[in-house]
């Protein structure tokens, strides 16, 4: 079969022509009537799941937070703030490279192997870190009672959980700092864990934002 | 409960939600594509594309509607981003560069994904959702139709039609992909994913200074990308994001949205081919690959074998808390074999043998379930194969659905089957070989092989998904795979209707006592071999350099 210019030309036409209207209904119809609907049914979850604290909007239930001191002269990584319970490690986050007048935080991943050499240093000193900032006099934290969130980066750099254990690991120092009775403060992580959605689906967590935020009220009382 | 359980259990929880609906949805989809009536809608959309949908195509004027629509959509969205930095509603964002405009226009419109930038500091509000977004419904809708027309020259006798390129089309999204997503995309809100067009805004923080977050159509989008098997993510970290994937229930519900259509797609051919029994055989060999992996990947994720993971004293590093390792586990089996690509964790580290299954996944050509159609038409091609040499082992001609499959038909399968491979490797090899490409692996050895490896066979086979170390963002990577995508989407769908046309050419023959009983399970056992074996001989030695060395070795 010949097929003329012409009947090209006509034939890309009509591609061009679908591919406007279509757009049309799943670029533009589509995606503003899901909007209307998300901002009427549910507007927090829509806008981001915001949560607040003392009457200001303090992040998102659903994105991790850094809970560093303020960075110090000469310093180029900050330091943990050891009085509030900490998230776990985001060496996969990025800054902005293009578009640079905004300051964007890039989610991401480490991507590292399971055999590169600069994960393992990450693991290993991540892992001397959880235990020299979580032993207290006369109860020291054995390599061994680490669990592995707290030494490994997250899929999107931003998770907002840890694992009870790694929260439990954290108490007797948060109460410490704090000068807060251990009890209280274990009462505090027993009631912020969130178990298996229908006893099965997903992993028992601890929201570290939520968790701060009701130590904060706890050691405002 | 150990984690081991409840990953086993959240694995029989999908299963058992995908046969439920597969029923309804697959009989409704067979229903869709022989229907003669149109809707309303569908008759403006027509008179706008000024398209007659009643005349049946033969299978060349068929594949120049696909060819002449995707060519459109590629043209479109390049230009689309070439002209972001002067469109409204783009956040201020700079047009995107020529060579990445390419690769990701040949991304989206063949379904693959690929993304070789970050969504949230490079893409705007209008590029999202009317360029990125549209092709996901609509390469999507394309696959479905591709599929479809070969089933139709199987249930067809004499004519040679396949049935009406624009009519599968406009059918395949008014009819099947926006009502699916739209609930999904009501559903994902409910449960956290966000919907709005704020743009960039600050928000504070519990310490320290306020943080940007950069708002979006994140949720309708999220649905279609897992729906129309696409995977491109909202944001870089994909469904890996809390804005994306926000609770341990997205997670499932996502993976079954992934795996839907593929899996209905089996009742509708079981439908329109008068057997839905014929369907279940398809469905068993699918299911038997799917259930394999998923159990193997469970195992070597478990046990986390490797240095680094030994030292965490688990395999979490790029995996959220929230899923775990069997949530993980299973979304990285489901998206690589299907054409998704989307990502709830990342497989760069995983275990050397967890990566290598995801990768041996794309390498079987994504048909266990397979993306949505291409699965379909990708197995039954694996199908047309194992009859033939169950023909070859009894010295019958073999026929498959009553319809003999001779040497032209066999030849055009062959030629399906050559085309990815020889894209994969013979790219891997030149990226491997050439001084400069190398230089953007993130690690070294066998991992960083790997890295290029996985690149190409998630190109060629329009998947998507990455070992995300590979900085892809360079002239060499955007072109080859740009290329690579292309040519793995559409050359197979040459074949794919070339064999389609030759078959409803072909009157059925009756069946008889020595025709092979492909609704049978030994058909099931004989597809599944045939899958693995071609696969494997394929990819044995390039596997053998990357995954299989860096996990053997830890």
């Amino acid at each position: 079969m010949k097929i003329s210019a012409t009947h090209t030309a006509r034939l890309l036409g009509a591609g061009l022509r679908a591919l406007l209207v279509l757009t049309v209904v799943t670029g533009i119809v589509y995606p503003l009537v899901i909007t209307g609907v998300a901002q009427g049914l549910f507007p927090g979850k829509a806008n981001g799941s915001r949560i607040e604290a003392d009457g200001e909007v303090v992040g998102s239930s659903l994105v991790g937070q850094a809970y560093d001191l303020p960075l110090g002269d000469g310093r180029e990584t900050p330091e943990p703030d050891l009085r509030w319970f900490q998230g776990r490690p985001q060496n996969g986050l990025g800054t902005n490279s293009v578009n640079t007048r905004y300051d964007l935080i890039l989610s991401g991943a480490t991507n590292r192997s399971a055999d590169n050499a600069e994960l393992v240093r990450w693991v290993e000193e991540a892992k001397a870190a959880v235990v020299r900032d979580n032993s207290v006099p006369g109860r020291p934290v054995r390599p061994s009672d680490v669990p592995p969130d707290a030494v490994t980066s997250s899929g999107s750099g931003l998770d907002p959980h840890i694992s009870p254990e790694y929260a439990g690991l954290q108490v007797r120092r948060v109460a410490e700092r704090n000068g807060l009775p251990v009890a209280r403060v274990q009462e505090l992580v027993d009631a912020h864990t969130t178990p298996r959605t229908l006893g099965f689906i997903g992993e028992p967590r601890v929201n570290v934002l939520e968790l701060n935020i009701a130590l904060r009220e706890l050691r405002q009382t | 409960m150990s984690p081991v359980l409840s990953g086993v259990l959240q694995m029989l929880a999908l299963v058992a939600a995908l046969a439920l609906a597969h029923l309804p949805l697959g009989t409704w989809m067979a229903r869709v594509y022989s229907s003669r009536t149109h809707w309303r809608v569908e008759k403006w959309i027509y008179k706008g594309i000024g398209a007659d949908p009643d005349t049946a195509m033969r299978w060349p004027a068929y594949l120049r509607g696909v060819l002449a629509f995707s060519l459109a959509g590629v043209l479109f969205l390049y230009l689309l981003q070439r002209l972001q930095g002067i469109l409204p509603g783009s956040l201020g964002f700079v047009s995107i560069d020529p060579d990445q405009a390419f690769n990701t226009a040949a991304s989206f419109v063949s379904n693959t994904n690929w993304q070789s930038y970050y969504g949230e500091q490079a893409m705007g509000h209008v590029v999202q959702t009317a360029g990125l977004a549209v092709q996901n419904f609509v390469s999507a809708a394309v696959g479905i139709a591709v599929a479809v027309a070969l089933v139709r020259g199987f249930a067809g006798s004499r004519t040679g039609e396949l049935g009406n390129f624009w009519a599968d089309l406009v059918r395949g999204v008014v009819r099947v992909l926006v009502p699916l997503a739209a609930v999904g995309a009501v559903v994902l809100v409910a449960c956290g994913v966000v919907q709005n067009f704020s743009g960039i805004h600050e928000v504070g923080q519990f310490l320290g200074a306020p943080q940007q977050w950069n708002g979006g159509a994140v949720a309708s989008q999220e649905a279609i990308k897992e729906l129309g098997t696409n995977g491109g993510g909202y944001f870089n970290a994909n469904s890996a994001h809390p804005f994306e994937n926000p609770t341990p229930f997205t997670n499932l519900f996502e993976i079954f949205l992934i795996l839907l259509i593929p899996v209905s797609l089996t009742r509708t051919f079981g439908v329109m081919t008068g057997s839905v029994r014929q369907g279940y055989a398809i469905l068993g060999a699918m299911a038997t690959i799917w259930l394999s992996f998923t159990a193997l990947m469970m195992w070597t994720e478990f046990a986390h074998h490797g240095p680094a993971l030994q030292a965490a004293g688990g395999a979490m590093e790029g995996k959220e808390l929230r899923f775990g390792i069997g949530g993980s586990s299973l979304f990285a089996v489901s998206t690589t074999l299907t054409s998704t690509g989307a990502v709830d964790s990342f497989h760069s580290s995983f275990t050397g043998l967890g990566g290598g299954i995801t990768m041996l996944g794309m390498m079987l050509g994504e048909i266990a379930p397979g993306g949505v159609g291409s699965g379909l038409y990708g197995m039954l091609i694996m199908a047309v194969v194992a009859v033939f040499i169950a023909g070859l082992m009894v010295g019958r001609t073999p026929e498959y659905l009553g319809k003999k499959i001779g040497s032209r038909e066999i030849k055009y399968a062959a030629c399906y089957i050559l085309i990815t491979p020889a894209l994969v490797l013979t790219l891997t090899a030149a990226a491997v070989v050439l001084p400069t490409p190398g230089d953007s692996t993130t690690n070294s050895g066998a991992h960083g092989f790997s890295e290029i490896l996985y690149a190409y066979t998630s190109a060629s086979n329009n998947n998507g998904s990455a070992f995300a170390g590979l900085n892809a963002d360079t002239q060499w990577f955007n072109t080859t795979l740009g290329l690579a995508m292309l040519l793995g989407r559409f050359l197979p769908m040459v074949f794919v209707l070339a064999l389609a046309g030759s078959l409803a050419e072909q009157r059925p023959v009756p069946v008889t006592a020595g025709t092979l009983r492909t609704e049978k399970p030994l058909f099931t056992g004989l597809l599944v071999g045939a899958v693995l074996i071609i696969a494997g001989l394929t990819y044995f030695p390039a596997l053998a350099l990357g995954p299989l060395a860096e996990g053997l070795a830890s």
